[in-house]
């Protein structure tokens, strides 16, 4: 298991390195330059500018200055906000961008395999019906017309929850489910999926001949199997998850990091885009990584090395 | 179940008929796809909603000198009535051709979108198959890690550095959105290089370039379609979601993502500007999948999910 995983992450060393050079030289390549925003810099002023965050150096060397101060963990200095550096925009950000991701990650999968295995095991009923149009109702609403329904109908006529803010477990609740719906749809209708495959394979009759009880081979071996497909959607789902947060934090107000990528995209904040793409590359592949192992458990057939 | 029996005599009956007048793919999949009431009527909907767009904004222009641009703020926000059936916006323009021009624009990107990505994706995979060995595994690496780059975030950067064109933004959505055509493409044309047809071409003396665009692209046709159809919608809302953070289409252009950031922005009072373009987006997105669905379920049944 540990030489497993240390060789797969020996595998993510070179994809790695690729994704630092790609976004880099998107960044920097671009047109337009972090200080020739609204107003005109004095000359002398600019210079000592870029001397201060390195721009006046070529940029391979600058490249190389990069490389070795992110080996060390630091990714350099916001431009937009000279105050702060880009470590601490992430770490006060991410987190709440991570809660957020996570509890709509939980609400999708609660309500989706819920949803999936009503509509498997009563094919073709009036219940299946229903929860798999409800799942593509579900895929239909885009989550920047659900939110501002929900705080429409939710927080300002029946004033139950918070509209917008951050701080106690009231406001996650809506941008949670705002942001999770579309996952809780998808995850229902590869659950349905999934256990329609294994439903009437020949070891799901072996355990009811074997007369286990019919709630004992719904989640112990149907779901089990149904579950893979789930599985391998897991890693994209959470991947767009998380840069689906944007949209869903600007209509919440919440002070995740999203609306600090747009911002920075905008101003050519090199530093802190390049650090939140790259946090976000990292941590995708760290999802992928973790749904193949997942997978070689679910799964005995599959051989994760 | 009694349905189900009903279904295969039918079945076999018009396949009689059909082993008699011989019998394409094509010819199977409109077969299949006229049995499916949901996908049918989903077409219905989406021909009747692309007439609408085109003709709409047009016809209510000479009919009673509405336009999407003119603004009038004696109008001023005005609830739906017979004369406006949608209402009018904050600046007097009639919303029900501002909301057909912005679903006419989200249209046009997203099948555009969809277009430029199944072309890149389709190409790319079959080359790439075509050539197998250290070329295929060398692109398909370039795939993975594209696969690991924070998707939207690379289309907001593109977007940045592009400009905001509308002819800009297809080609960014595009651009980013080939990578599931590509390995789609890929696995058919692994196994279809194989078969005799591509042995006697290349016996033939029939370039690579000849049996990659004359033998293998075509061959490829069904599931190409299939993901194109499922891509159009989730180009609609990605040019949405962009149009919602103001990267998009610029106004005073509408287009639906910038009607509902509009509408969220005024919903308390003037709810009218949120749940019309909402409403239609929803039922876009909705009638698409269905569309899609149905038409993955007739080229291809075993992909049924």
């Amino acid at each position: 298991m540990i030489r497993l995983l240390s060789r797969r992450l020996l595998e993510l060393v070179p994809t790695v390195l690729v994704i630092v050079v790609a976004s880099f030289a998107l960044v920097r390549l671009a047109p337009g330059s972090p200080f020739s925003s609204e107003k005109e810099i004095p000359a002398e002023i600019r210079q000592k500018l870029e001397a201060k965050y390195g721009f006046d150096k070529p940029l391979p060397e600058q490249f190389i200055r990069y490389l070795g101060n992110l080996l060390k963990g630091d990714l350099g200095l916001s431009t937009k906000y000279p105050q702060r550096t880009v470590n601490e925009i992430i770490a006060n950000g991410f987190p709440v961008t991570l809660t957020l991701a996570a509890v709509a990650l939980l609400w999708s999968l609660l309500v989706g395999i819920t949803a999936g295995i009503i509509g498997a095991i009563r094919q073709n009923t009036v219940w299946d019906h229903a929860a798999m149009t409800a799942a593509l109702v579900g895929i239909s609403v885009p989550s920047f017309v659900l939110g501002p329904l929900l705080v429409l109908v939710v927080s300002l006529r029946l004033h139950l929850l918070p509209p917008a803010g951050w701080g106690d477990w009231q406001h996650v609740v809506l941008p949670g489910l705002t942001l999770g719906t579309i996952y809780a749809a998808s995850i229902a209708r590869l659950t349905r999926g999934g256990m329609l495959e294994v439903i009437r394979s020949d070891f799901i009759r072996t355990a009811r001949a074997k007369g286990l009880s019919e709630r004992l081979i719904v989640w112990r071996h149907m779901l089990r199997g149904a579950l893979l497909p789930v599985v391998s959607y897991l890693g994209p789902a959470v991947a767009s998850m998380l840069t689906g947060s944007v949209v869903v934090e600007k209509i919440f107000n919440v002070p995740g990091i999203g609306p600090y990528f747009v911002d920075a995209a905008f101003n050519r904040d090199y530093f802190l885009v390049m650090g939140i793409v790259l946090l976000y590359a990292f941590f995708l592949l760290f999802m992928n990584l973790v749904v193949d192992i997942l997978y070689g458990f679910l799964d005995p057939r599959i051989d994760v090395s | 179940m009694k349905s189900l029996q009903q279904e295969t005599v039918a079945g076999t009956k018009s396949d009689e008929i059909d082993l008699i007048a011989g019998t394409s793919l094509w010819h199977d999949a409109w077969k299949r796809l006229r049995k499916n009431n949901m996908a049918l009527s989903s077409g219905v909907i989406m021909v009747c909603l692309g007439v609408a767009c085109l003709c709409g904004p047009a016809l209510l222009g000479i009919m009673w000198g509405y336009d999407a641009h003119t603004q009038n703020l004696a109008y001023g926000p005005q609830p739906p009535s017979l004369q406006h059936p949608f209402g009018t916006d904050f600046y007097g323009r009639d919303l029900l051709v501002r909301v057909l021009t912005g679903a006419r624009v989200s249209l046009s990107v997203g099948v555009l979108a969809a277009l430029v990505a199944a072309s890149i994706g389709t190409i790319y995979g079959a080359v790439s198959s075509y050539n197998g060995g250290l070329v295929d595994s060398f692109m398909m690496r370039i795939v993975d890690i594209l696969y690991a780059l924070p998707y939207m975030f690379l289309v907001i950067i593109l977007v940045t550095i592009l400009g905001k064109s509308l002819l800009l933004l297809f080609l960014a959505l595009g651009a980013v959105g080939w990578l599931l055509t590509a390995r789609v493409v890929r696995g058919q044309v692994m196994s279809l290089k194989e078969q005799d047809f591509i042995l006697a071409a290349r016996s033939l003396g029939t370039t690579s370039r000849g049996i990659i665009f004359r033998h293998l692209i075509p061959n490829t046709l069904g599931p190409v379609i299939v993901t194109f159809t499922l891509t159009v919608p989730s180009m609609i809302l990605q040019e949405a979601f962009l149009s919602f953070l103001g990267l998009g289409v610029q106004p005073p252009q509408p287009s639906l993502g910038s009607l509902i950031n509009d509408g969220a922005n005024q919903m308390l009072v003037f709810w009218w500007t949120l749940v019309f373009p909402g409403g239609i987006m929803a039922i876009m997105l909705f009638a698409l999948n269905f569309l899609g669905d149905g038409i993955r379920d007739a080229l291809d049944p075993r992909m049924k999910i």
